[in-house]
């Protein structure tokens, strides 16, 4: 009972009333991020983990406190997708198509505690998933070599760039902005210079939380001044919170089916918690019988996409942590939570650091009953933070994004650096290339170089070597598939429209 | 439309400037089949491939910011470049001030509350920052200080 055995091991760190607290903490502060529009998982973790890694927290406080605010997050987004018609952050956006209309109805404490209860069941089914297949596939991942890590990246990339984004060359055009990005410096293989002009702040290369916070949350102040916080929108009143036991036990199935499917998206690289959703609601509502109620305010039209992202959400953690390649956005800034703790995600963790992996898994366990607790009974408290208007909260997320790099770095040249990865970002959105390419760009990009040298040092410069194994030409494969077949697939997948605010 | 051929453009120039820029660097006497060259030739060139299709098969436009909402993104910009260079000489609550009341104001044009605004984060953060989260901020002008 090896599993049992690893398990105890992660609850014995994780169950401290030190590191209980930081759960707490971190579950109350991620619902509350990921419930403000504007703000989610992503660019949430991203604006704490320099703040926490200037707080000098160990490595394991700071991974149970930053993984609490990441669930805690996917919890939040609901809300205000249910009472605002705004989806908190992305992967809540299939939640608005049913909750909001059920708000509408009167039932907004229905469709909270239901959704709720999905995101429930779809974490905690996804993290015992995650304990069952992680292993298994960190102990696969060791016959990797460099050919098959190099195929790896490459597969990541093109599926992001497929299935994440509606136009292939955008995506990867994002994709090389990263990479080049990350070429600045000097290389490690042979100590040179790269991009740097001579200028001393390049020498190290470019933070990647730079990057990430200027990418992620600067960016939004710019939005948020062009749009004059239009969509910060008083929604719909919240009566009574009662627990619907009916309701719950009508949409259990709904909630099971949109796990499994999220969990399977959460899986594949570059598919995430966004497609999670999106999957496990097309997928109920095509399996039901009254296909004309979805978006009318159906519960099920709310369990399947909530359980769907929380799934995709623990599933995504998978080839984070046994091959350090994440699957999306959220994950690919926990990467960086990773990284700049000095902990390299891989098969090698799992062997190497077994403390790290099952406290981390203890951590989730926990937070999903935290946060079952927090939001549930609890959800008028998040319900009325979310009235902060955003003349205030854009602001502020500015100013945290400044302390954060301020107090990692000290250097003005990173803050003006974040500034401008802020105009970047706002460039991409307004012309709709996706940001998240260009910061696993950066993450991979020395990673994914060194192993492409690496395999050409093994084969003595014959680039046929690449190709050599089976599972590198299966990733080969599966990468020009993922790549190519969104552009065939698109008018089936075409997401449908947001209910509108103004009809009554 | 515009907006992609643009970006597409300026993308193609960037991407020549990388490759050029990337044949001057050094290979060292310890070196691998592939160089630190070659990676960097393999992005530019995808990059040029990418732009060159975002030029002759641009999406549809988007609503460009104008006039004053592009005046007031400018501002915004100006005000954080400004910030950068500021709080390290200034301390961090005024600049703050300053700055979150520019951008308060620009998000929803009230003065007083924008005033309001930039005062409560300034103390507000600086607080929190500092005393709760212990981290060290120098909240006055350093040179005030002593």
């Amino acid at each position: 009972m090896d599993l049992l055995n690893n398990l105890a091991l992660g609850f014995s760190i994780a169950l401290s009333p030190y590191t209980l607290v930081l759960a707490v903490i971190g579950c109350f502060v991620g619902t509350i991020i990921g419930a403000l529009p504007g703000l989610g998982p992503s660019n949430g973790v991203a604006l704490l983990i320099p703040i926490s890694f200037s707080m000098g927290f160990d490595a394991i406080s700071a991974l149970v406190l930053l993984t609490s605010v990441y669930y805690g997050a996917m919890y939040g987004g609901r809300i205000s997708s249910i009472l605002l018609n705004i989806p908190g952050d992305e992967p809540a956006m299939m939640t608005t198509l049913d909750g909001y209309p059920m708000a509408k109805q009167g039932h907004a404490g229905e469709a909270l505690v239901v959704s709720g209860v999905a995101s429930f069941v779809g974490a905690f089914l996804a993290t015992i998933g995650l304990m069952l297949m992680a292993p298994w596939l960190a102990r696969v991942a060791f016959k990797f070599g460099p050919a098959e890590y190099f195929a790896l990246y490459m597969l990541a990339f093109c599926t992001l760039g497929g299935v994440g984004s509606n136009n292939q060359a955008k995506s990867a055009m994002a994709a090389c902005i990263g990479l080049g990005i990350a070429m600045i410096g000097l290389d490690k293989t042979t100590n040179m210079q790269r991009f740097t002009f001579g200028n001393m702040h390049l020498f190290d290369g470019i933070d990647f939380l730079v990057a990430i916070v200027g990418l992620f949350a600067v960016s939004e102040v710019f939005h948020f001044i062009e749009t004059h916080g239009k969509n910060s929108a008083i929604g719909v009143k919240l009566g009574k919170v009662l627990i619907p036991w009916k309701m719950l036990n009508d949409t259990k199935g709904a909630m099971l089916r949109g796990s499994g499917i999220g969990f399977i998206a959460g899986i594949l690289p570059g598919a995430g918690a966004s497609l999670g959703s999106f999957l496990a609601y097309m997928g109920e509502k095509s399996i039901s019988r009254d296909k004309a109620s979805f978006g009318t305010g159906n519960p099920r039209g709310v369990a399947a996409p909530e359980a769907g992202n929380n799934a995709a959400a623990g599933g995504a953690l998978i080839p984070m942590l046994t091959l350090g390649v994440p699957g999306s956005g959220t994950t690919a800034v926990l990467l960086a939570l990773l990284l700049t703790l000095n902990i390299t995600p891989g098969p090698l963790l799992f062997t190497e650091r077994p403390d790290v992996v099952w406290s981390l898994i203890a951590a989730l366990l926990i937070a999903n009953v935290m946060l079952l607790i927090m939001n549930v009974p609890m959800v008028k408290v998040f319900v009325r933070i979310l009235s902060v208007p955003s003349y205030i909260l854009l602001p502020g997320v500015t100013m945290i994004a400044f302390v954060g790099i301020y107090s990692l770095t000290g250097s003005s040249f990173d803050m003006m650096l974040m500034v401008a990865f802020g105009v970047l970002g706002y460039v991409c959105r307004k012309i709709d290339i996706p940001t998240v390419p260009i910061i696993l760009g950066i993450l991979l990009g020395n990673q994914m170089e060194d192993n492409l040298r690496r395999a050409m040092i093994l084969s003595d410069g014959d680039w046929i070597y690449l190709f050599s194994s089976p599972i590198a030409i299966s990733f080969w494969v599966a990468a020009v598939l993922g790549f190519l077949a969104p552009i065939f697939l698109r008018h089936l997948l075409k997401k449908p429209p947001l209910p509108t605010i103004d009809e009554d | 439309m515009r907006g992609d051929r643009i970006f597409g453009l300026v993308m193609m120039v960037l991407a020549l400037g990388y490759i050029l820029s990337a044949t001057t660097i050094r290979s060292s006497f310890m070196s691998d089949p592939v160089g630190p060259r070659i990676f960097p030739y393999l992005i530019g060139g995808v990059t040029m491939l990418c732009a060159l299709v975002m030029v002759l098969k641009p999406d549809p436009d988007v609503e460009w910011p104008i006039g004053k909402t592009l005046l007031n993104l400018g501002l915004a910009l100006a005000a954080l470049f400004a910030y950068a260079m500021m709080v390290k000489p200034l301390g961090f609550i005024l600049p703050t001030i300053i700055v979150s009341a520019i951008l308060s104001y620009q998000i929803n044009p009230k003065p007083q509350l924008a005033a309001l605004t930039g005062l409560g984060l300034g103390v507000g953060l600086y607080v929190m920052f500092k005393f709760i989260l212990g981290l060290s901020l120098k909240g006055l002008p350093p040179a005030l200080m002593g």
